[in-house]
């Protein structure tokens, strides 16, 4: 047997872990700040912040990511902007290709926090206030451990969405190996060219292994924090 | 500013109104009335949970709220130890981490009960590595307690703490709370519509009905009233003696008792000579007679007069008479036939005459803990 994946693909997987693990772990703290508001916030604009995050979902990707494109390309009104002043490039980059799968993932890791915020008793949140916790303090100490399966799944499933996000990515930074091709848009590369059947298949296999791998984390991690809660 | 707890409140919530003003001095407070009475809504104003239309509150000289000058203290400023009606432990912290959660933010330079004394005032020594989870109804409550007590609270504030416990958990905790009672400065308010956990443990009662006060004052005083039984039931009735113990009689297994109506002879209880008890004496269990009775088997006869008559309802065969024996009230409750035959009125002297077998004494020997 000679080496397991070829140069370039080792590069795809590389980068799509990175992409990825960037994305879940940029969009934890947005992610569940945003979870705690629709789940207790009573505020104006509540409905309007609701589809707004769920719009991801609901949107053909490449719509995404042409808005993207649109907004945050080298000549879009933000882009040009955080170039301009920041010397922040996205589009065409794999910081541009984490962002997109950042919201692609986005409504997914919110409805997963926001349930297990929902499922939370108030009732121990009002006891550790009498206890002399002050909201932030009851946040940290009560709530978050109780959300954390939650936050747990939340971030597999934007993680599982982050490797397999394909539209959104290809349409706002393309398909440049070693800088923007993750493992689908290598999948996609290798089906367009004559014999390229058989590194489609060594990355399908490489994608079912990860997101396995992912489940199974998950999964683990899941039944320690129960079992925790339980004994 | 007043040392207990000082409350003024109007509130409305939905079409039910809370109007209740009372001061209740330092010691055990108990907030008795029947369900839907607004007693929890009150415990949950002065813990901060609920904000009132109007009024105000204080604890121990410390202004809580004043919707009129504007003072509102946040729920986690008033430190007010509230203990709840199922104990919301917290289920991914341990027994330990329950208790000292409130340490944690209470002030440093506050002197509070220390963690070593509050686990031998619970017997809590064997919990402190477990989960909450893994707890009974009885020690979940314990640790809620303690939890409370060590967060250096001014007041403890306890919303019907045994309610949802049955009866032998009960019996468990409740020597707890007296030891509570008697070994902490901590002024303590008791939400209940149990008539013996408030004989049991108040100093001082205030009755709510329909989310008004309908009485405030010392226990024995409020206890006898017969306007009272409404609230409780007349099975529940009776008034409660403030008692001394004086002497045991190991031969007959009994223990007598000195109280303002006379020397009252009780089944045996393991009470030091010397201690002060309360004893509830239902007015079911009082006979009342003209003559002073020989030859009867009941240790009981106490001399006094006939204070006030209760009124009977329609259908209703027996009333509630209350007696005053040398100062102390004792309640009775009588056949209407037997009032007429004897022709009772105010101001006639009686005798009243009580089983030993049916006194109740707040201090029985302790419950067998939970292993």
């Amino acid at each position: 047997m000679g080496e397991l994946l070829r140069p370039e693909e080792w590069t795809a997987l590389r980068l799509s872990l990175l992409v990825a693990t960037t994305a879940t772990a940029a969009s934890l703290v947005p992610g569940i700040a945003v979870a705690y508001l629709l789940a207790r916030g009573r505020f104006w604009g509540k409905a309007l912040l609701d589809t707004l995050v769920h719009l991801p979902l609901i949107l053909p990707p490449v719509v995404t990511g042409y808005l993207l494109l649109i907004w945050l390309g080298r000549r879009g009104p933000v882009g040009s902007f955080l170039a301009d002043q920041f010397g922040i490039v996205l589009s065409f980059r794999w910081t541009g290709a984490a962002l997109a799968c950042a919201i692609m993932g986005f409504p997914l890791l919110v409805r997963a926090i926001r349930l297990s915020i929902e499922a939370v008793d108030g009732k121990l949140e009002e006891a550790a206030g009498t206890l002399g916790a002050s909201r932030a303090w009851v946040f940290a100490a009560v709530t978050l451990p109780l959300i954390l399966p939650g936050i747990i799944a939340g971030m597999i499933l934007s993680f599982a969405k982050a490797m397999g996000e394909f539209g959104a990515t290809i349409t706002f930074v393309s398909n440049i190996p070693g800088e923007t091709q993750t493992l689908p848009s290598a999948i996609y590369t290798f089906t367009q060219v004559p014999g390229g059947e058989a590194g489609a298949m060594r990355l399908t296999i490489v994608s079912v292994l990860v997101s396995m791998a992912a489940l199974v984390a998950s999964e683990l991690l899941a039944r320690g924090i129960a079992r925790r809660l339980a004994a | 500013m007043k040392e207990g707890l000082t409350v003024d409140l109007d509130h409305r919530q939905g079409s039910f109104r809370l109007q209740a003003a009372f001061d209740a001095p330092p010691g055990v407070t108990a907030l008795f009335g029947r369900s839907g009475s607004g007693k929890t809504t009150l415990a949950n104003i002065v813990a901060g949970l609920v904000r009132p239309d109007r009024g105000r509150v204080s604890v121990g000289g410390t202004l809580l709220i004043d919707t009129n000058s504007g003072v509102a203290l946040p729920r986690h400023r008033r430190r007010i130890g509230y203990v709840f009606q199922e104990a919301r432990l917290f289920p991914h912290l341990s027994v330990r981490q329950n208790l000292l959660f409130g340490r944690w933010f209470a002030p440093r330079a506050e002197a509070g009960a220390e963690f070593g004394s509050i686990l031998d005032l619970l017997g809590l020594g064997q919990l402190l590595a477990r989960r909450p989870a893994g707890l009974s109804g009885g020690e979940k409550q314990r640790v809620a307690i303690g939890r409370a007590l060590l967060a250096k609270p001014r007041l403890l504030l306890m919303d019907e703490p045994l309610a949802s416990l049955d009866e032998a958990r009960k019996a468990e905790i409740l020597p707890f709370l007296e030891r509570l009672r008697d070994d902490t400065r901590v002024p303590i308010v008791y939400v209940s519509h149990s008539l013996p956990e408030v004989v049991r443990l108040a100093d001082t009662v205030v009755v709510l009905d329909e989310g008004r006060v309908t009485a405030a004052g010392a226990a024995g005083e409020i206890l006898s009233r017969l306007d009272l039984f409404a609230l409780s039931g007349p099975r529940e009735a009776g008034a409660v003696l403030a008692a001394r113990v004086l002497r045991h009689d190991p031969a007959f297994g009994l223990t007598t008792l000195g109280t303002p109506a006379g020397e009252i002879h009780v089944p045996q209880t393991t009470v030091a000579v010397g201690s002060t008890l309360r004893v509830q004496v239902h007015a079911r269990d009082v006979m009342v007679s003209l003559t002073r009775p020989d030859r009867v088997s009941a240790l009981n006869i106490l001399a006094g007069t006939v204070a006030e008559i209760g009124n009977t309802l329609a259908g209703e065969s027996s009333l509630t008479v209350r007696l005053d024996c040398s100062g102390a009230p004792l309640l009775a409750r009588l056949t209407r036939k037997s009032v007429a035959e004897l022709g009772l009125s105010v101001g006639m002297p009686i005798f009243a005459v009580v089983k030993s077998v049916a006194f109740e004494t707040s201090h029985r020997p302790p419950a067998v803990r939970e292993g």
